[in-house]
């Protein structure tokens, strides 16, 4: 067993490919989050419900720039939209990614208008771009922000299909390729955003507690307890698809499984088995569970959430690496494996992809210095 | 081999075509060595089919020389480490353990095989031409393409290099070329046909194992080869319908 065809030595799809769909799917988790208030009315959820709307468009954002890092001729990149083959399953990307950016400026646009018109009504280049943005009309009154209101969930609910399809089509080019045996299932469109819903969460829940803490600020309680059961609810359901995909196989012993029960056992028991189920699932879970089904005090709560919500980011992008290079390590001759590290410099390397994961926060923190994203901010004036 | 879908995937295939036929005709008179036994040169206006290209292997011809590896890199202009046709070995020891390497490095040698063997072979691989490609379905770009001639293609001009296509063979015949930046594979050399020659691993081959040939010509010596001897196709379950029709080859290969 240590054949691979020569064409193999080779990995073609690495960081920014494992890279990309974990972004689409903190995009899609998290505009599951704002959903859950603006069109399901969680108001429990309130206190996140605009920090996740601006996450998700935020995140979306920076989506294509790992792609574009990854492609050979990036600056053919338009050539998906101008000369699409609707036969490809990546075709759809341009269309839906257009669509899904739309969607979520007009919903911004519409939730978020009353704070543009405080900001904009300011002196100085921001009030300025405020205005530009509410092109030129500050008028404001209760029909107004009724009409607003109804817009912003009437684009809330269409954002909602709209993210499964973003995300889950990620998971349909992979599940799709019957060429790859690790991929090639239609269980890998749901894994795929369920885990999103989870990844989503998880970094909510992350970055509000570190912004609260940073700020001094109280966290709200109830908000971030409805966060922890969604979370656990959700985990639980993403690992347990991930888990019934890998058991179907390995208990129906076929001709596959002899190959991928390798490659488990040889290239991803460390990543795969130990990291991604062992550690970083099976804590989170226990911490999530403890805390949902028992009520602890809450500094001990919070601090338990926050290491869970922080593992199972890692979680999430331990199962996108293990499934975008683990498919890749075994030899279409199925007769062996190859072997893939990171490279940290390099064009598709560790330091880019950091920065590329960086920089949404970067961004984040600006939108947040235009109009305030959380209750407790204070519009600076 | 029963569906011959020979419509083209592309509009501009049947001006390609033309132009083919015409460069076809006279490469013929420039080029006699190597040149194809078919009609390749049928730009005579007699209405007769126009051809539908196929390969064959004779794995129990091919001696693991490697003449065709070399060949291919030095027509094509193949870089170091990707490879548009390769030649596997398979050793099968006395314990009925398969181990199969394949001459990848310097010019293409094998290194002695250590053990004794019980039973060896060769076999070449290259792109199989599928009729039903996954690669051409999984283009977004529609730069992988299938000629009227059942040729598949890349338009490295219009390829964005996602790799995607790399991804989805399931013979592992595609890369992304490392200078191009663009998806590569093994064309049967198009540039050949089109002057009426036989690819450079065909015309090379000190031992016949590689067979080329128009599908569509009943007579041609790739066609008669077909209806008299047994073949195998490299994973038919795929649906992929491949064009490359080994002779005599092992269970073992896939
Ligand atoms: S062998 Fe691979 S590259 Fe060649 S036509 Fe078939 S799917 Fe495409
Ligand atoms: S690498 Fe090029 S030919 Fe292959 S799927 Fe992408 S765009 Fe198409």
């Amino acid at each position: 067993m240590d054949f691979v065809f020569p064409n193999e030595l080779n990995v073609t799809w690495t960081v920014m490919i494992v890279l990309y769909p974990y972004i689409t799917g903190l995009v899609a988790g998290a505009f599951i989050v704002s959903s859950l208030y603006h069109v399901f009315s969680r108001t429990e959820l309130k206190a996140v419900a605009r920090f996740s709307l601006a996450s998700a468009f935020v995140f979306l954002l920076f989506a294509p720039l790992p792609l574009l890092m990854h492609l050979g001729q990036p600056q053919r990149a338009f050539n998906i939209m101008i000369t699409p083959n609707f036969a490809s399953a990546m075709a759809g990307f341009g269309f839906i990614y257009t669509a899904y950016l739309l969607v979520l400026v007009l919903e911004i646009w519409f939730v978020m208008r009353s704070s543009f018109i405080e900001r904009a009504r300011c002196r100085g280049g921001v009030a300025a771009l405020c205005r530009l943005i509410l092109l030129g009309n500050l008028h404001e009154d209760e029909g107004t922000r009724r009409a607003d209101h109804k817009i912003a969930r009437f684009l809330a609910g269409v954002g909602i299909p709209l993210a499964c399809l973003l995300h889950g089509y990620v998971g349909f080019l992979f599940g799709s390729l019957k060429a790859n045996p690790w991929w090639s299932t239609p269980l890998m469109f749901v894994i795929f955003i369920f885990s999103a819903i989870v990844s989503g969460i998880a970094v909510l829940i992350f970055h509000y507690m570190v912004v609260a803490r940073l700020n001094g600020w109280k966290l709200d309680q109830p908000c971030i307890r409805s966060l922890t059961g969604y979370l656990w609810g959700f985990m639980i359901i993403a690992v347990a698809l991930e888990l019934l995909e890998v058991l179907s196989i390995a208990y129906k012993q076929t001709e596959e499984w002899e190959v991928l029960g390798m490659l488990i056992r040889r290239k991803l028991w460390i990543s795969y088995v130990i990291l991604q189920y062992l550690v970083f699932s099976l804590i989170p879970f226990l911490l999530l569970g403890i805390n949902t089904l028992f009520k602890l005090r809450d500094r001990l709560a919070n601090a338990m959430i926050w290491i869970a919500a922080t593992m199972l980011l890692v979680q999430v992008l331990l199962m996108r690496w293990n499934v975008v290079v683990g498919g890749q390590l075994v030899s279409k001759s199925m007769r062996g494996f190859t072997d893939y590290l990171p490279g940290v410099w390099e064009k598709e390397g560790l330091a880019v992809a950091a920065a590329i994961f960086t920089l949404p926060f970067c961004i984040l923190w600006l939108f947040n210095k235009i109009v305030p994203l959380f209750p407790e901010a204070k519009p600076r004036t | 081999m029963k569906t011959r879908n020979r419509k083209s995937d592309r509009p501009d295939e049947s001006r390609r075509h033309l132009l083919k036929l015409l460069a076809a005709g006279s490469g013929l008179l420039v080029f006699p060595l190597g040149s194809l036994p078919t009609r390749a040169s049928a730009a005579d206006g007699t209405g007769e089919r126009p051809p539908y290209w196929a390969y064959a292997v004779d794995t129990t011809r091919c001696m693991g020389c490697c003449a065709c590896m070399r060949a291919c890199r030095d027509e094509n202009g193949v870089p170091k480490g990707v490879f548009r046709t390769w030649v596997e070995r398979y050793r099968i020891d006395l314990d009925d353990e398969v181990h199969v390497d394949v001459a990848m490095h310097d010019d293409f040698v094998f290194a002695p095989a250590p053990g004794d063997v019980a039973r060896a072979f060769f076999v070449p691989k290259l792109c199989n031409h599928c009729e039903k490609s996954v690669c051409n379905q999984v283009c977004p770009v529609g730069a992988a393409y299938r000629t009227a001639d059942g040729v598949v293609l890349v338009d490295a001009e219009h390829c964005i290099g996602c790799g995607y296509c790399v991804q989805a063979c399931p013979y592992g015949s595609r890369f992304i070329n490392p200078e191009s930046h663009v998806a590569d594979k093994c064309t049967f050399c198009y540039h050949r046909l089109a002057r009426g020659l036989a690819p450079a691993c065909v015309l090379t081959c000190p031992r016949e194992a590689r067979l080329f040939g128009d599908l569509n010509d009943p007579q041609s010596k790739l066609s008669v080869l077909l209806r008299q001897r047994p073949y195998r196709l490299l994973k038919p379950e795929l649906g992929t319908h491949p064009k490359c029709y080994y002779l005599g080859l092992d269970r073992e290969v896939v």
